[in-house]
């Protein structure tokens, strides 16, 4: 498992693309190498250019000019088939996996094993096969498994295995964990160097520089759909390539903060929904940002829900400021102060359809509407203002949702709820898929929400962020309190340990 | 500027049905001398009228992401309501108001069988359709109710205010308070948001049960006052009036470049689309082709829409 670069002619290589949409330029000189074994970064703030450039790569969209070679031969590809044949693969971080279709039946979708020309299939020859690729993965799923009764990580897996299928020397991987449990991110990282030291090429995008600086060889950035460097990691440091991608020193990547704690604002106590979650009680203070760590399907947005009221809860009271409030749905628990940012932003966060202007207007009636009427100034008026609070960046109001990075949704995502002033401000994987520099931007909104007396509660996957940026962690077990940890207890470590039940020392 | 192209190819999408109902006129023009007389276009919209006002209220179904099929047995049931309790001798204000009622009673259970039973929009309402219709015979014992002598009543679906059919008046007063209606209130908003996504709306606070039984009402209200009008036009209730009115008006609200999935379109197109299917039997009509072949016509313009439609999408 080495990492170092086998030097051999490139896997591929693609010098001064250009691509134009209508009449916005995405890509101006953007360029990338990948060599045999080895797993390059393609890193660059949302929006820079990294999956248009992939998606030209792969034949999805034809460029303006410039030159792609695949194994030394000049090539432009006009449909992903041709890129397949070429042994270049792609793994959105949408899988393209049918639910109610088996293991067996997603590996060989449009391809089936037939008995010649016939429209017979070949059901044992398939299972053997599919049964094979994953034992070569080193994987333990059951071919005739239906694929909705997989985990995510096992999904990506069936992916990466139908990739290797049709002898993929590329693999393309778009945030490849940012859904995965971290069990099934080790055991994708696994695979990875298995792979990388049977001499496939992995393109690796990810906004995680941890992982990143862990599994790579080279990283590549781009910055404004232009090419700006390529490191070796073990040359670099995360400093430098933030510098790179967003071509400014931002500084720390959490920024200080002097809290000024105040009285207790949120109480829970005994909160379970009779299903998943138990037994939850803890409580939070005015300007205290509380983060909230677990492993995936530890119940953390479950309980987020219910303290929102989006979902029932069976027992368990809820006080703010001392006082109980009876949350029963969004719209109650809105009057009662308390808000929320869904992890995901697309299904239910925002209106996508909606432009920004509709999407920010949506909880702020009270402040643009009479009687039910809506004032166009007045609401013209608060857009324009948080725009420029929250530094959206959108050609105007008017444009839909649909079609901002996601940095810049997330940043809509978040200020709708900022028309006033709330009392407790949950949000739920704030920062996933989002850019260092819109993370930053985040982490500072929440920094003067918490000086403005607001209590925060974070959701977080990401250890380093949750140690970053909370005074305090609450670690949930299966759908209990593992543990809350003060700032002098917290740490990796610690929060491993009673993330996984404290029956192992995490890893 | 990219964005005025982007606003203008939006506002030429919009368009589309206009142009539509345009090119169709010029033909029948041409086509026929009779077409364009005061009388004949005041005809036209007086028939136009009653389909618009379901189409209106399947506007906004639609735009939630719904569907309502009971719209015909509403205005079915409600006529015959309110013109069984005219000749039982109640003064025709409190009999329509009444009938309203009922329409609005019936909107809101299938609103209630939607939202809170969380039974898919087309099978609650294709069973209330039934329910309805049925109920609308039992009312009725299956004969028709005629012979109202109530001069108010008659007006309703027959008068003239200044040479203009009072059905088309109450048309274009609706059609007011409804476009203000989805264009300036909250209200209007969350129908369009629910449309888009009723996930995200729910989070974001909007009371969706309540909007979408809201609209469900509004619906079944206007199909009843269609069902009045057209009581009042004929000077009689059937139990099997308004059949098909429902695919009508949905066809009326398509036309008009309203989205089936929701969240998209608007309440100038469904007029539009209801103009479209009204001087288009009108026409045809004119020009002496059959019954039978209208159909076949109507049902080909309606295809053509949805393909011109979708190709201007792509583009």
């Amino acid at each position: 498992m080495s990492k170092g670069v086998i030097k051999m002619e490139a896997l591929f290589e693609m010098r001064g693309i250009h691509k134009s949409f209508s009449s916005v330029q995405v890509l101006k000189g953007a360029a990338f190498q990948l060599k045999p074994g080895e797993i390059h970064a393609l890193m660059g703030e949302n929006g820079a250019g990294k999956s248009t450039l992939m998606k030209i790569l792969t034949g999805v969209y034809k460029a303006d000019s410039g030159s792609i070679k695949v194994k030394g031969k000049e090539v432009m590809f006009t449909d992903p088939k041709q890129a397949e044949e070429m042994g270049v693969a792609i793994i959105h971080q949408e899988l393209n996996i049918i639910p109610k279709l088996t293991v067996t039946e997603n590996m060989f979708l449009g391809r089936q094993l037939t008995y010649g020309k016939t429209g017979f299939v070949r059901d044992k020859e398939m299972k053997r096969r599919t049964r094979e690729y994953l034992q070569r993965l080193g994987v333990d799923i059951d071919p005739d498994a239906s694929a909705d009764t997989l985990s995510i990580g096992q999904q990506q897996m069936i992916e990466i295995a139908k990739a290797l299928s049709k002898n993929a020397e590329v693999l393309i991987m778009d945030e490849p964990t940012a859904a995965l449990t971290d069990r099934e991110i080790e055991a994708l990282f696994k695979i990875m160097n298995q792979l990388r030291s049977e001499g496939v090429g992995i393109v690796y995008i990810s906004h995680r520089m941890e992982e990143i600086f862990l599994m790579c060889d080279r990283i590549s950035v781009l910055r404004d759909g232009s090419f700006i460097g390529t490191e070796d990691i073990s040359e670099t440091t995360i400093e430098h390539i933030v510098h790179m991608m967003v071509g400014r020193e931002i500084g720390e990547r959490y920024p200080e903060r002097s809290s000024k704690i105040g009285d207790e604002r949120l109480r829970v106590e005994d909160l379970s929904d009779g299903k998943k979650v138990n037994g939850i009680s803890f409580s939070a203070r005015a300007g205290e940002i509380v983060g909230v760590a677990g492993l995936m399907g530890a119940g953390r947005t479950e309980i987020a829900r219910m303290l929102f009221g989006a979902n029932k809860k069976k027992q368990g009271k809820i006080f703010i400021d001392g006082q109980e409030v009876a949350i029963t749905s969004p719209s109650k628990a809105i009057e009662s102060g308390i808000v929320f940012v869904t992890e995901d932003r697309k299904h239910q966060g925002l209106v996508l359809g909606m432009s920004v202007r509709e999407n920010l207007s949506l909880t702020n009636y009270k402040h643009i509407s009479n009687y039910g009427v809506i004032s166009s100034k007045k609401e013209e008026e608060l857009s324009e203002k948080m725009i420029k609070r929250f530094h959206i960046r959108t050609r105007d109001p008017e444009q839909t949702v649909k079609s901002l990075s996601g940095g810049n949704q997330q940043k809509v995502a978040i200020g709708k709820w900022l028309g006033e002033l709330p009392k407790v401000f949950i949000l739920d994987e704030p920062t996933r898929g989002v850019d260092v520099g819109a993370k930053k931007e985040i982490y500072t909104m929440m920094n003067e929400l918490s000086e403005q007396g607001v209590t925060i509660i974070m959701i977080s996957s990401d250890l380093p962020e949750v140690l970053g940026v909370s005074d305090r962690v609450i670690v949930v077990h299966e759908g209990r309190i593992a543990s809350i940890l003060d700032k002098s207890e917290m740490n990796q470590e610690t929060i491993m340990h009673a993330a996984t039940g404290g029956s192992s020392n995490g890893h | 500027m990219a964005t005025d192209k982007k606003q203008l190819s939006s506002t030429l999408q919009k368009l589309g049905p206009l142009i539509g109902l345009l090119i169709i006129i010029a033909i029948l023009i041409i086509a026929s001398p009779n077409f364009l007389t005061l009388n004949n276009i005041l005809n036209v919209f007086r028939q136009v009228s009653i389909n618009a006002l379901i189409a209106f209220g399947m506007t906004f179904v639609i735009l939630t992401g719904g569907i309502d099929l009971s719209v015909g047995a509403t205005l079915a049931l409600s006529g015959a309501l309110t013109a069984g309790l005219l000749n039982g001798g109640m003064d025709p204000v409190t009999a329509i108001m009444i009938g309203l009622a009922s329409g609005a009673v019936m909107g809101t259970i299938n609103g209630v069988l939607v939202t809170k039973a969380k039974i898919a929009p087309f099978i609650a309402t294709l069973a209330t359709m039934t329910i309805y219709r049925g109920l609308a015979l039992v009312y009725t014992d299956g004969r028709p109710i005629t012979g109202f002598n109530s001069e108010f009543f008659t007006m309703v679906g027959g008068g003239y205010f200044f040479g203009v059919p009072v059905p088309v008046i109450i048309m274009i007063i609706i059609f007011a308070v409804l476009f203000f209606l989805l264009r300036k209130t909250t209200f209007g908003r969350n129908v369009y948001a629910i449309g888009g996504n009723e996930e995200a709306s729910l989070l974001s606070g909007i009371k969706t049960g309540r909007v979408k039984i809201y609209v469900y009402a509004l619906t079944g209200l206007l199909a009843s006052l269609a069902g009045i009008i057209l009581t009042s036009r004929l000077n009689s209730a059937q139990a099997n009036a308004g059949m098909g009115y429902e695919l009508d008006a949905i066809a009326a609200v398509v036309l008009g470049g309203t989205s089936l999935s929701g969240g998209k379109g608007w309440i100038v197109g469904t007029l539009i689309g209801a103009l479209i299917i009204g001087v288009l039997n009108n026409g045809l009509n004119l020009l002496g082709v059959s019954s039978f072949y209208q159909q076949v016509v109507k049902g080909l313009v309606i295809l053509l829409a949805v393909l011109l439609d979708r190709k201007k999408a792509n583009s």
